[in-house]
């Protein structure tokens, strides 16, 4: 008989808090420096567009922040209802670090951010705009902090293990443990872009209603020459973090690529379909040598298989497509963005081709999609391990029953599926009003 | 220092517990009577939130962060055994969020929906968290009689939080808002005094540990101010409610600062209630704190950081002050 366990329910309902709460950060983190950058730009220039660019796009940054507080609440009391293990095993390390993002990040973004939706008529320009900008720093300590938790999860480093319990060796050690750099500015473009490509989308779309229109025109062609930048930049970084994941995660690696074994002259797979029972990648289309030519920079360079790793490897089907779906996305990006830096800076086209707008309004949220499928790779990438190598997922688990798992999760669900379409249809209805309308305090 | 940090950081988690329970109290009160206005004073009271609101609920995020940080032993125990009302509160914080702000951006269609879901959600999250207070008092206890005690404490900490709405409404609007923040807070108040008694009479009978330090002679003598200078400053809010013009333009204040008082002589009774212990008749603070390594570094950064964050807690708070006129707002 089928038979719901447990340690599946609570992973599934971690992932889908997890999901649905990074979508949010990954807006308001990009968009609280463009809504810095929108400000400092009226102030220097008197151009009151980019004053309306602030209050319309305030709004999203608003709801965005509200439900990625909300959702990152229930993140942190899950630690402890669902995985208590891993408190008692590992707190002397993830304890501080999550203690430093509530003490120097949370309270400064939540505290400002009430001047900077309220504020605007009660204190001098200046001190908005530093409320804008301590906004902003707030939520970049934040992913600080908790990519620095999960870098270490991943790479650990500066730890001591005494009777099962994790000790601090040297904080220098944990914190800036070897995949943290490059986890770090992965995500802080990834979010760049995700924001980017959020305001370029539903500016596509307030152009092609023409609405206040050569404001948004401004809005548009400032985030594509930021996409046009970030886009490429992000295959560097990401190509970096993975020759990063290569040397500290190498079963990871391994499903990402699909390297069945150790072998060395490793070709690239396109596309193929892991089939784990088999161990082999059917219908596999290869460029020969291309992996071990990205991977070890030579022909015929040695990449460790999953042979390897038996019994302690991601499941690697889900590995291998997140990773070609964020690749994707991230060639999409790079695409959109320089077809339209093409029109808007070489040909100085004054309005953008409906086609180009339409694909704009397409890639919306095609940084939601990369972002996800990135998450995929790196978190389930390091399973079964919940600390790598050292703390598997199924020995810190809570012991609720399959009852009580299924109704917390199914209501989790509901509620979040609700917020989400809640959250679309409010974007659609926001981006039809002119910027004017919508002025006034209150976020 | 093994000695000392521990019992630090118990008296920053209760710090925050106790902010948390005046700040976003007064958040959720305002939800809670959100339902008894008109149209138009709905914006306002939501108004009278609004900067503060975000900032309020995080307090809840560092207590129990704190917990996590410094006593994970003990974490995990606490919030496996409140699974429940864990999962219904956060139910409930992320409707109320969440139609906060939805309510000022979707189309006017929604607006009612979003202003009911504030309401249902800012219910939920208060009897939520007084289902987890009662389960916390017994120490984590799952007989018939704590349940039932739990569920008293359900109903009635909803109680506090409308009238610490009530009394935030005085403070920030005028006019015939005003008048009604004033009969909710009068409707309310005896509510709350009967409940703060009924749980100061049941909890010794509930948990033998805490009925040993209070009615042990002499102990129990030291804390004998707790009682009473609650019963005080019930009587003094009695009086307050008992003509408006003690609660007039420049005094409004009084009826707040009256409620921080007593939430504060409940949070001492209850420190003393339940200290040294973490889980109450379980595990002391001691027996579940990090190591000393993890806990020091932390407190350098608590005793730095925390200062600061009370200081620009207070300019925000002083950048806001004021009635809100409903032309400030939209």
């Amino acid at each position: 008989m089928f038979e719901l366990d447990p340690l599946v329910l609570s992973r599934a309902q971690f992932a889908a808090n997890i999901s649905f709460h990074i979508l949010f950060p990954s807006i308001t983190l990009g968009l609280g420096w463009l809504l810095l950058f929108f400000r400092v730009r009226y102030t220097l220039s008197g151009d009151t567009h980019w004053e309306n660019a602030y209050h319309f796009w305030v709004k999203t940054f608003a709801l965005s922040f509200a439900i990625g507080v909300v959702s990152g609440i229930t993140m942190s009391f899950q630690f402890g209802t669902n995985w208590p293990g891993f408190m008692e095993r590992t707190g002397n390390i993830s304890g501080p670090l999550l203690g430093y993002e509530v003490l120097t990040a949370f309270f400064l973004e939540a505290t400002f951010l009430g001047v900077m939706l309220f504020g605007k008529a009660r204190v001098s320009n200046r001190a908005h705009l530093v409320a804008c900008a301590l906004v902003a720093v707030g939520t970049t300590l934040s992913s600080f902090w908790i990519l620095s938790l999960n870098s270490w999860m991943q790479t650990p480093t500066g730890y001591l293990i005494e009777d099962g319990v994790f000790h601090v060796d040297s904080w220098m050690a944990v914190i800036f443990n070897p995949s943290f750099p490059y986890r770090l500015a992965h995500m802080l473009i990834a979010s760049m872009l995700t924001a980017s490509f959020l305001v370029m989308g539903i500016s596509a779309r307030r152009m092609r209603l023409k609405v206040d229109g050569p404001g948004t025109a401004k809005v548009y062609k400032a985030v594509v020459v930021i996409a046009m930048v970030l886009a490429p930049l992000q295959v560097l970084v990401g190509d970096l973090h993975g020759l990063n994941t290569l040397e500290h995660q190498p079963a990871k690696l391994a499903a990402i690529e699909g390297v069945w074994e150790t072998h060395s002259g490793v070709a690239f797979t396109l596309f193929g379909l892991p089939d784990e029972t088999s161990r082999t990648t059917r219908y596999a289309l290869e460029i020969p040598y291309a992996a071990s030519l990205l991977l070890t920079h030579s022909f015929d360079g040695e990449i460790r298989g999953l042979n390897e790793f038996e019994g302690a490897h991601p499941p690697v089907a889900i590995v291998f497509w997140s990773f070609r779906i964020m690749v994707a996305v991230g060639m999409l990006m790079i695409l959109v963005s320089w077809w339209a830096g093409w029109e808007l800076l070489v040909r100085r086209r004054e309005r953008p081709s409906d086609t180009l707008l339409r694909a704009s309004v397409w890639m919306s949220f095609s940084g939601w999609v990369a972002v996800l499928a990135g998450w995929y790779v790196t978190e389930i990438g390091r399973q079964p391990w919940i600390v790598q190598g050292l703390l598997r997922a199924r020995d810190v688990v809570a012991d609720h029953s399959a009852g009580v798992m299924l109704g917390s999760f199914t209501g989790y669900m509901a509620l979040y599926v609700f917020v989400l379409v809640s959250y679309i249809i409010t974007l659609r209805h926001l981006s039809t009003k002119p910027a004017a309308s919508l002025q006034g305090p209150g976020g | 220092m093994d000695y000392w940090l521990p019992l630090f950081f118990a008296g920053a988690m209760g710090f925050a517990l106790l902010m948390y329970v005046i700040l976003d109290g007064y958040d959720l009160g305002i939800g809670l009577l959100l339902p008894l206005a008109s149209e138009p004073e709905k914006d306002r009271m939501i108004a009278a939130i609004g900067p503060f609101w975000d900032a309020n609920e995080t307090w809840i995020v560092l207590g129990v962060g704190i917990l996590l940080i410094a006593f994970p032993k003990a974490h995990g125990d606490i919030l496996t055994a409140m699974y429940v009302p864990v999962t219904l509160m956060l139910g409930g914080l992320i409707l109320r969020g969440i139609a906060f702000d939805f309510r000022a951006k979707a189309a006017s269609l929604y607006k009612r929906m979003w202003n009911n879901l504030f309401a249902l959600g800012s219910l939920v999250s208060a009897c939520a968290q007084g289902w987890m207070l009662g389960t916390y008092i017994t120490g984590l206890g799952s007989t018939p009689f704590s349940q039932w005690f739990a569920i008293l404490i359900a109903l009635t900490l909803p109680a506090l939080y409308i009238l610490l709405g009530a009394a935030w409404l005085l403070i920030k609007t005028d006019g015939p808002l005003f008048d009604k923040a004033l009969h909710w807070a009068r409707s309310a108040i005896l509510p709350m005094g009967l409940a703060l008694l009924l749980v100061s009479i049941a909890t010794p009978l509930v948990s033998a540990s805490i009925a040993n330090k209070w009615f042990t002679w002499p102990q129990g003598l030291r804390m004998l101010p707790i009682p009473l200078l609650s019963t005080l400053i019930f009587s003094g809010l009695l009086w307050l409610l008992a003509d408006p013009r003690r609660l007039s333009e420049g005094r409004e204040w009084r009826l707040f600062a009256g409620l921080i008082g007593l939430c504060l002589l409940a949070g001492l009774g209850l420190a003393y209630s339940i200290l040294p212990d973490i889980i109450i008749g379980r595990m002391t603070i001691w027996e579940s704190a990090s190591s000393t390594k993890s806990l020091l570094f932390t407190f350098w950064g608590a005793i730095i950081v925390l200062p600061a964050i009370l200081a620009y807690t207070f300019v925000v708070y002083r950048i806001f002050r004021g009635k809100i006129t409903s032309l400030t707002y939209e």
